[in-house]
């Protein structure tokens, strides 16, 4: 990167003080930093808002100095703890990024099992390190959470503004549904599809409605989530138990209520 | 001849996932050329277990952020083979173009991102912005196509939402489709640039003869399911696909390692060209030709110019297949699915090589078994080979340290490889 970081640089014509911006990853899948490589459109204008000192999957050179920490993906590993507490150490914020780091996202599944079961089950008798998925915030303090299984490239590029300008993040309180109603969809339970949607936390644009595909839950609960009440909905549309734990265990932001419904089943899986 | 060589790379840039490599030759003799996949496993094949089919290509397109389309696609075709699925012409239609937009997108990220700024002389593509601007926008203009016709067929380039059992959840506009059309016109101008480009790279020269596994051909170039061939004259059928990939562990990686009829093999866009050259549009062959790839070619560096020519193909029969869709009228966009016992595999040929989905049902649809062959594990024990080799005759010219690292990093480079992928 280039080295102009005291002159100042505009966002959309804010002048804006740089920040030094650093990403990591734990285990994840590594698509919630591509979504930034993805984004030809605005690439050009995010690299002129932050500068970007660590980027592995990008860059060659590599930098412990930075303001802002993006932690993707869940720890699931001892090494990892180590890896996370030092860019703890070296960050004044450090943010969450994406549901693997929010709440174990599709890793923590494997926490349904016991770890002895899973290495077998993958590699046999060869040995294995592994340990039960945790968020970031189960190992260090988390300033800031961007949810999203992958994120939202608008919604990172206006937090990062936001963090860049000194501002308070707020992240949206109502659920998918609003933004699914806005939109003017066809509703999936009318065409007999599962959407967690009514429970879900918006900022999506609902996502994954739009495309007539039903909402998994991947943001978390919206703020006043109304589990029960989701629960009954599944119900009278004739949605089978299983179906509806699938999708509020898929991401791990629901997993209190996840482990309830897993005890009603009979924890039979 | 250079009697020491000592190279220490950590956490290996420019490729996704983490991986090391070490290479140690004292008094000329080499000690260690080791390519080591440290990336933490995620367990899918576990996760799966007593989760319901409709589950599996949702979770699967989790195991990779590059080529998600190209897991949910394989995931999809495992269930559909287990249920006794064929898909409309519609849907393998639109289900091709979005994976040949996937593999544009990815090529051109691997090709400009990724390895371009070795042969450019940077550390990452950010200071070409500044010193190569035409090429950084044409690479982000490429991109952006191939990323937009995914948000259009497939609801999202990344983990797509619209792709499921059965078909599509909706199907595109096909004023969108039109626009794309034209758009991949210009696109094809802009992949004649980068040959040209490309031929300004001075390529290392460096061959170690190998097998090169792919789907086999079939009156297309193949990209989505079909029989498997390699250069050694293996020919399986995509359900014996464990005959073709024979997984072992080896210590050293958290990834499965794979072997044939050699110590290692190789896939990906080098080993499809050397497999099915002949399949390939003309406009791809000529361009192949005309950056020295004439098949069979062993030199692991020239996967970087297959991927160039697989992008000139697939831009071409996108052309030909929006236009086909444009001239019909859109049927069902899915059909319906009933989940019944058994076992099913797909095999998609996804950017970086071939891969494999499998999953045993119980009479309720419900996954009792799961196992996914990733390209670049097929990979892994033929770079480890590779970097031997070229440890071995670099070090012997009496090459620096600092170049032989080069090599060796572009070397890994040019698998393209993903290893958080290959670890899963
Ligand atoms: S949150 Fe989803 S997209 Fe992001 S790293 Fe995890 S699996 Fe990948
Ligand atoms: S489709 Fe889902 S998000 Fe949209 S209105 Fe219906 S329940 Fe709500
Ligand atoms: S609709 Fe639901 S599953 Fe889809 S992106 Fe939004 S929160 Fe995630």
């Amino acid at each position: 990167m280039d080295s102009g970081r005291q002159q100042s640089r505009t966002y959309l014509g804010v002048p804006l003080f740089r920040p030094r911006v650093g990403f990591f990853e734990l285990s994840s899948c590594e698509g919630c930093q591509l979504q930034l490589l993805n984004n030809e459109a605005t690439l050009l204008d995010f690299l002129s808002l932050v500068e970007v000192v660590n980027f592995r999957e990008a860059m060659k050179e590599r930098s412990e100095d930075y303001e802002i920490a993006f932690v993707e993906g869940s720890v699931t590993r001892e090494d990892e703890i180590e890896r996370l507490r030092k860019i703890r150490e070296n960050a004044g914020i450090l943010v969450a990024f994406g549901s693997c780091a929010c709440f174990g996202g599709v890793n923590q599944l494997k926490n349904r099992f016991s770890l002895d079961w899973v290495k077998n089950e993958v590699y046999g008798n060869s040995p294995i390190k592994t340990d039960f998925v945790r968020p970031l915030e189960a190992v260090v303090k988390v300033d800031l959470k961007i949810f999203g299984c992958p994120v939202k490239k608008e919604e990172v590029e206006k937090i990062i503004t936001h963090i860049a300008l000194g501002q308070e993040v707020v992240h949206h309180k109502y659920p998918v549904c609003m933004e699914c109603k806005a939109n003017e969809n066809v509703c999936l339970f009318d065409i007999g599809e599962p959407c967690l949607g009514p429970v879900t936390r918006g900022g999506c644009d609902s996502w994954c409605p739009t495309n007539r595909a039903g909402c998994w839950g991947c943001r978390g609960p919206a703020e006043d989530a109304n589990l029960e009440q989701m629960e009954k909905i599944m119900k009278e549309n004739g949605f089978s138990p299983d179906t509806i734990l699938d999708r509020i265990e898929c991401f791990g932001g629901f997993s209190v209520y996840a482990e309830k419904l897993r005890k009603d089943l009979g924890d039979s899986r | 001849m250079k009697l020491d060589c000592n190279v220490n790379i950590h956490h290996l840039t420019r490729v996704e996932g983490h991986g090391n490599i070490r290479i140690k030759i004292q008094d000329g003799k080499l000690l260690q050329a080791q390519w080591e996949v440290v990336e933490t496993p995620r367990f899918f094949e576990a996760i799966l277990v007593g989760k319901r089919w409709d589950n599996a290509p949702w979770i699967c397109g989790r195991i990779c952020g590059i080529c998600s389309i190209g897991h949910t696609l394989a995931s999809i075709r495992a269930v559909e083979n287990a249920f006794g699925i064929m898909p409309s012409l519609q849907t393998q239609k639109l289900r091709l173009l979005l994976k040949h937009m996937e593999t544009l997108q990815s090529h051109i990220l691997h090709i400009y991102f990724l390895a371009a700024p070795d042969f450019l002389s940077a550390g990452s593509v950010f200071p070409l912005i500044e010193s190569h601007p035409a090429v950084v926008l044409r690479a982000a203009g490429l991109k952006k196509l191939a990323n937009d016709v995914c948000d259009s067929v497939g609801g999202r380039r990344l983990h797509p939402t619209r792709t499921v059992v059965g078909g599509f959840t909706m199907l595109p506009d096909k004023k969108d489709l039109a626009r794309f059309r034209e758009r991949l016109a210009d696109a094809a101008g802009d992949l004649l640039l980068t040959a040209d480009l490309m031929k300004t790279f001075s390529i290392p020269d460096f061959t170690r003869e190998t097998e090169f596994v792919s789907l086999k051909g079939a009156g297309d170039y193949p990209f989505i399911g079909g029989e498997l061939i390699s250069t050694d004259g293996v020919h399986k059928k995509e359900y014996e696909y464990r005959q073709m990939t024979n997984e072992y562990i080896v210590e050293h990686s958290t990834s499965k390692w794979s072997r044939l009829s050699r110590e290692s093999f190789a896939v990906g866009a080098l080993a499809r060209v050397n497999n099915n050259f002949d399949y390939l549009l003309p406009e791809a062959k000529e361009v192949c030709l005309s950056l020295g790839l004439k098949p069979v070619i062993h030199n692991p560096y020239m996967n970087t110019v297959a991927q160039l020519v697989e992008c000139i193909h697939v831009v071409k029969e996108s052309i030909n297949m929006i236009d086909e869709l444009l001239n019909s009228p859109w049927t069902e966009p899915k059909q319906p699915v009933i989940a019944k016992g058994g076992a099913g595999v797909g095999a998609v040929e996804v950017p970086r090589g071939i891969l494999y989905h499998n999953y045993e049902f119980d009479e309720a649809g419900h996954i009792t078994r799961c196992d996914c062959v990733i390209p670049t594990s097929q990979n892994h024990g033929n770079i480890q080979y590779d970097l031997q080799e070229l440890a071995r005759k670099y070090a012997a010219e009496g090459m620096q340290d600092r170049d032989i690292e080069l090599l060796a990093e572009m070397l890994v480079r040019s698998y393209d490889p993903c290893i958080s992928c290959s670890v899963h």
